[in-house]
């Protein structure tokens, strides 16, 4: 099977600091992983890599495109990227308010992203608007509403919503629970994992929730001062972890 | 159908002096479709230990550990995770479920993934759940506040509802009345008679005898003790 991504020797300098180095994964088509790490260890910087939304000093990022197989999205060029950020992959803010259009309406937001791939039938936008606000639990009454009247929990669930609707291939999702209630988040929690199995996503979470990768990552990278320490089955890290600093992680666990 | 070779497994603790704790070495042995091993030994030699690392819960230092053909101790992520979809059910102490998600969705998830028909991954989950004496007004609701006992029996029927060729159960029987202990004998029974390959702990001795057709005294894997 071709992976839907092949990441091979990233490396990522600010200035003289590293931001993340010597980072290879393949990631399969249908796959979640998560990344988890402390604050500064790397995790969104390699995000931001993999997404094209910083361009790594080294290292390939090639990504399995429906025309011409795997294709390196560092070196393509910049309009072809942004085809892809808007076609094949989805990026989920922490912050609902980096990823919505806070001034468009809530059915505004979700139709936009379709516009962007050449979508033109009014009707037919704000049908699959309709359709995706029902999905992600936003009622029908609220389609003209702006996110800026909405809920932490609902702009976060908007925003799935927006990243959705064109049918991507590949998510990168950067804290998508940070900051939400622990009621909210289960809520969220079960609607990405229903979207994941259905829509066969593929997908990478940058999370310091450990409870978070264990119901939604299939995979599991840990991340220290910049380089990934230690990978592999989910559980299988998280229940008997290798590494000194994931011992540590695990350990620093509250129990509820 | 699950075959391990030379086995060995220990943990470090780098967090506590490096302290290295030897739990298992040499640990070969191989169980027959069809057929139900009781693990055995006293508490802490390793049992549990042994039924993780078949699951791939927990890493192999060394050895192989065979399950329809692939080696959990050196296979991928990705491979481990499709012979636990496909083949190898683990029914664990304790549930782990995402919040929110209703009784009857977590019963009939192992079936929807393999594609089953919606409808039909219901109906199955249903009669699981009527067999283990789970009232129906629970089925709508997320097993995360039912009580110890409902809880492991909803882990049960997730276990039991597939039909996996191999199956792993830790304490089945723990903390369950007679009636739905005999419940799980039959489910027990049921699977060795369409040819599952079963490893179980049980230390209930009467649900042993019953159903388990020999016993793997696991002290025989634990490493000598040194100073």
């Amino acid at each position: 099977m071709t992976p839907l991504l092949q990441v091979e020797n990233i490396s990522k300098y600010y200035g003289r600091r590293m931001g993340c180095a010597d980072v290879w994964f393949d990631l399969y088509p249908g796959e979640v992983m998560g990344i988890v790490g402390e604050s500064g260890s790397g995790k969104s910087t390699l995000l931001n890599c993999l997404a094209g939304q910083l361009t790594p000093d080294s290292g390939a990022v090639r990504f399995d495109t429906r025309a011409d197989g795997l294709r390196d999205t560092v070196t393509m060029e910049e309009p072809e990227r942004r085809m892809l950020g808007r076609t094949d992959w989805a990026f989920v803010h922490q912050n609902a308010r980096d990823g919505l259009r806070m001034n468009v309406s809530a059915g505004g937001n979700v139709g936009e992203r379709l516009m962007a791939v050449n979508a033109r039938h009014y009707g037919k936008i704000r049908n699959a608007a309709l359709d995706w606000l029902d999905r992600v639990e936003i009622s029908a009454d609220r389609i003209d509403d702006r996110p800026t009247a909405f809920s932490g929990g609902m702009q976060q669930r908007l925003q799935i919503a927006r990243n959705l609707v064109t049918g991507p291939r590949l998510v990168f999702m950067d804290e998508p629970t940070g900051g939400l209630d622990v009621s909210v988040q289960a809520r969220l929690l079960d609607l990405l994992r229903g979207l994941v199995r259905q829509m066969n996503l593929s997908a990478i979470i940058v999370t310091h929730d450990l409870a978070v990768v264990r119901l939604l990552a299939d995979r599991l990278m840990v991340m220290k001062d910049g380089r990934v320490i230690e990978t592999g089955l989910t559980d299988q890290v998280l229940d008997d972890p290798q590494h000194a600093y994931t011992q540590l992680l695990v350990s620093s666990v509250l129990q509820v | 159908m699950i075959r391990t070779e030379n086995l060995a497994k220990s943990f470090t603790l780098h967090n506590q002096g490096s302290a290295e704790i030897r739990v298992i070495s040499g640990a070969s042995f191989t169980v027959a479709p069809g057929e139900c091993v009781a693990l055995v030994g006293a508490s802490g030699a390793g049992k549990s230990t042994l039924m993780r690392m078949i699951y791939g819960n927990y890493l192999t230092a060394s050895g192989r550990i065979l399950v329809g053909g692939v080696d959990v101790a050196s296979a991928a992520p990705r491979e481990i995770i499709l012979l636990r979809r496909r083949t190898l059910g683990y029914v664990s102490q304790f549930l782990r479920v995402v919040p929110r998600v209703p009784t009857l969705d977590v019963v009939a998830e192992p079936l929807l993934v393999n594609d089953t028909p919606h409808d039909d991954a219901l109906a199955q989950a249903k009669t699981l759940l009527e067999r283990l004496k789970i009232p129906q007004q629970l089925w709508s609701l997320s097993p995360t506040t039912f009580s110890g006992g409902e809880q492991q029996r909803v882990n049960i029927a997730r276990g039991f509802v597939y039909p996996y060729p191999a199956l792993l159960l830790d304490e089945p029987t723990a903390s369950l009345d007679p009636a739905n202990r005999a419940t799980v004998l039959d489910l027990i029974t049921e699977a060795k008679a369409r040819d599952a390959a079963i490893i179980g702990i049980f230390h209930d001795d009467a649900v042993r005898r019953a159903v388990c057709d020999r016993e793997l005294d696991v002290t025989l894997f634990t490493p000598e003790i040194v100073a």
